[in-house]
């Protein structure tokens, strides 16, 4: 069956394919339902792909060159289209499929009566065919134009409705922010071609260990620049500030591409190159310190917000930071793991708040809500179940996947930082408790509370409609179920470190490079572990109570802190702790008064154009004095021919 | 028999005649005159060097070039005599219909 990996995003292509051309002549009717056909197929044939691999013996699930037609070959630079089918691949094809069908279904309800409807559907179905590249190619470069397209799909969704100025320049800024991560990746893939001369990951992989030195400069380079791609497409700090602003999509790509599939592709990628991040210990810890101050910094942003779609953004930003605090601290499977928790609670989350908009004419404001849980009960519980999953309440998901990842920091083995994971942890810690915090002051201010609606509003307020409400149903069981996966206690549940293993060479590697791991392992008693997890119960517990007391006991008590000692603070985060104005005065400025001039007024208008108007000068006024000797006397041109005749005669004569 | 050189200074005499003579009158009609001296004074060369090597190659040759000098006369004149009749004037000062 796995030969057919390639079918997986064969599908959505064709989708693309008969929603682009004919989507004009197309009823509604039949859109929608393409659409959706074409991914449900890409998702069975990889679930059938995963029940097959699941079957084989655990060393034999890497299947390289599944399918391998050589791309380009120059020399001895070779690429070849190749599809790589293994542990990670599948979680990640089965993440991406299944999650993308769900949001399609849902989105023909949400989208139902716009007037770009077939276009939505084309560009929708053309992401998850590029997103289902990158995550299933064999080798650097396909993995890149996965990588490239999913950029381009979130822009053109996020100037989906291109109309609208904001909407233009959130897509304008994401597809540049992205672009400086990209080249960082780029140059990460530059430095693997040089040194080790091939492009496919197992090669790579095979290759790392004898090419380069454990921690050396050469490898800490690479990895951080791939790190640099990361922190791109997966919103990290310093490159985080383009997905706030991509919420002016369509609510479901939103919840598709910037929650639950294409910003999750960097911490897929570090995951991917663990053998590599395992080799330069700096990196690591970079990556770590990187998830973690994005994890808290995030947060703090999103306790502040009203606009519900922006608290769910840094909420996202926050959970990749964590996705990163994990991958830092070694824990790529539990990187992935959260990765995979969090596609289902972010993307119930964001349709949720889509639903809820839907009801309220496009209302995105938390203060003119509340209360809203009588008049949409399917949309409230299943926000609820999402919240209560991603503030990391037992037995939901979120809470297996954070926990693991608090607990792994807490015991990282560090080479290089001996008491880093304490300080992640703590970090992630708090971090987990404005998480509980900030998502319960948003169910509070939507779903409780005296209704803020205004009165027209009012009156059209309805539940969404079943083919909206079953995928929020869909993914709400998901997210309370799939977290069981992964259940750290207890060997025999632990399943998805144990499916990820073959994937995760990294540790082996290092302790063959440093003969045996070199910092002293931490292990903790079982006892100890359920201690943890305790704490971080009750963390999320007190981030409750606060935004209770908050936000239903005293509903007038936030405003009354905003403005007393905290209010230049509140302030501060408020506007993001302007790091939009600092960039704007720091990079964009700058930038925008050199192209004006220099770039524009002299390079182009004096030295581009001087040159090409010069030449044409130059020739004009060489026409303008040989063309005297046309005189249109023909004695003059009997001159010329006698001068010349006398010439040669005399060349002739003198010189021989 | 006088020297070879004779013959041929002044062969080489009456065709810079001829080409002066294009060069610098102004009277269409003229310099057609000149151009059959400077022709004429090639048959001069050819007749003298076709005497001296004992060759009548030369000798030919002046034939073809009288030919196609009667041949120019008539296309000639009869160019000269429309540009008169057409400008009122056979002085070619006038005409430089071919300028820029």
């Amino acid at each position: 069956m796995h030969e057919y990996v390639w079918l997986i995003p064969l599908f959505p292509v064709l989708g693309v394919l008969i929603n682009g051309l004919l989507g004009h002549i197309l009823p509604k009717k039949v859109i929608g339902p393409i659409a959706c056909i074409a991914v449900g197929l890409s998702a069975i044939l990889s679930t059938m792909i995963f029940f097959e691999v699941k079957a084989l013996p655990p060393e034999s699930r890497i299947l390289n060159d599944v399918v391998s037609y050589t791309w380009m070959a120059a020399g001895n630079f070779s690429v070849d289209i190749g599809f790589l089918v293994d542990p990670l691949s599948l979680v990640m094809l089965l993440v991406v499929c299944w999650v993308s069908l769900l949001i399609h279904i849902y989105s023909i309800g949400y989208m139902h009566g716009d007037p770009g409807y077939a276009r939505y559907f084309t560009e929708l179905n053309l992401f998850v065919f590029f997103m289902l590249i990158l995550v299933s190619s064999n080798n650097f470069l396909m993995m890149f134009v996965g990588w490239e397209g999913v950029g381009l799909c979130s822009y053109l969704l996020i100037g989906f409705w291109y109309e609208k100025k904001s909407a233009t320049d959130a897509g304008n800024k994401a597809f540049i922010v992205n672009r400086i991560g990209d080249f960082g990746f780029l140059l990460g893939i530059f430095g693997i071609f040089f040194f080790t001369g091939t492009l496919n990951f197992q090669e790579v992989f095979a290759k790392a260990p004898s090419t380069f030195a454990y921690g050396g400069l050469e490898i800490t380079l690479i990895t951080l620049a791939l790190f640099l791609g990361a922190t791109g497409k997966s919103a990290q700090v310093p490159l985080y500030t383009w997905l706030p602003d991509a919420m002016e999509g369509p609510t479901p790509v939103s919840a598709l591409i910037h929650a639950a599939t294409m910003v999750t592709a960097g911490v897929y990628m570090v995951a991917r190159m663990n053998v590599l991040f395992m080799m330069a210990p700096i990196s690591l810890m970079i990556v770590g310190i990187i998830g973690a101050i994005t994890a808290i910094y995030a947060a703090t942003i999103g306790m502040t917000q009203f606009d519900i779609k922006r608290v769910l953004a840094y909420s996202t930003v926050s959970q990749l930071g964590y996705m990163f605090l994990a991958c830092g601290v070694g824990a790529f499977s539990i990187g992935i793991f959260h990765l995979m928790t969090h596609a289902f609670f972010k993307a119930l989350l964001f349709m949720g708040a889509g639903s809820v908009m839907h009801a309220l004419a496009g209302e995105l404001d938390m203060r003119k809500m509340g209360d809203l849980r009588k008049h949409m009960p399917h949309t409230y519980r299943t926000f609820l179940i999402g919240t209560l999953a991603i503030a990391g309440i037992p037995p939901l998901a979120g809470f297996f996947s954070k926990d693991e990842i608090l607990y792994k920091a807490f015991s990282a083995e560090s080479t290089v930082w001996e008491t880093g994971g304490v300080i992640l942890w703590a970090i992630g810690l708090t971090a987990a408790l404005i998480t509980a915090f900030y998502m319960f002051r948003a169910v509070f201010m939507t779903f409780y509370g005296k209704s803020r609606v205004d009165h027209h509003v009012a009156e059209h307020l309805h539940e969404s409609p079943p083919v909206m409400t079953t995928p929020l149903w869909i993914l709400a069981i998901l997210s309370i179920i799939g977290g069981w996966v992964g259940i750290p206690w207890i060997e025999s549940l632990n399943l998805f470190p144990q499916w990820l293993e073959p994937v995760m060479k990294g540790k082996a590697v290092v302790s063959q490079l440093t003969g045996g791991i070199p910092a002293h392992a931490v292990h903790h008693s079982l006892s100890f572990e359920l201690m943890m997890a305790l704490v971080s119960v009750i963390v999320a517990a007190i981030g409750i109570f606060i935004a209770y007391k908050l936000y239903i006991k005293n509903p007038e008590l936030p405003e009354r802190l905003t403005y007393g000692r905290f209010f230049p603070v509140y302030h501060l985060v408020l506007d993001k702790y302007r790091i939009d104005e600092l960039y704007d005065r720091l990079f964009v400025k700058p930038t925008l008064w050199l192209s004006d001039k220099l770039l524009w007024k002299v390079v182009d208008d004096k030295i581009i154009d001087g040159t090409v108007n010069g030449v044409a000068d130059l020739a004009k006024g060489w026409g303008n004095w040989t063309q005297r000797l046309q005189t249109g006397y023909v004695q003059n041109y009997a001159l010329m021919i006698v001068i010349g005749v006398v010439l040669i005669f005399s060349f002739v004569i003198f010189l021989n | 028999m006088l020297p070879m050189s004779y013959y041929l200074v002044l062969g080489a005499v009456i065709f810079g005649v001829g080409v002066l003579g294009v060069l610098i009158r102004r009277n269409a009609l003229v310099i057609f005159m000149s151009i059959e001296l400077m022709l004429n004074a090639v048959n001069l060369t050819f007749i003298t060097l076709s005497r001296y090597l004992e060759s009548l190659h030369g000798q030919v040759y002046v034939f073809f070039v009288m030919t196609v000098a009667a041949a120019e006369v008539a296309v000639g004149l009869a160019i000269i005599m429309l540009i008169y009749r057409n400008w009122g004037t056979a002085n070619i000062d006038d005409i430089n219909l071919m300028k820029w």
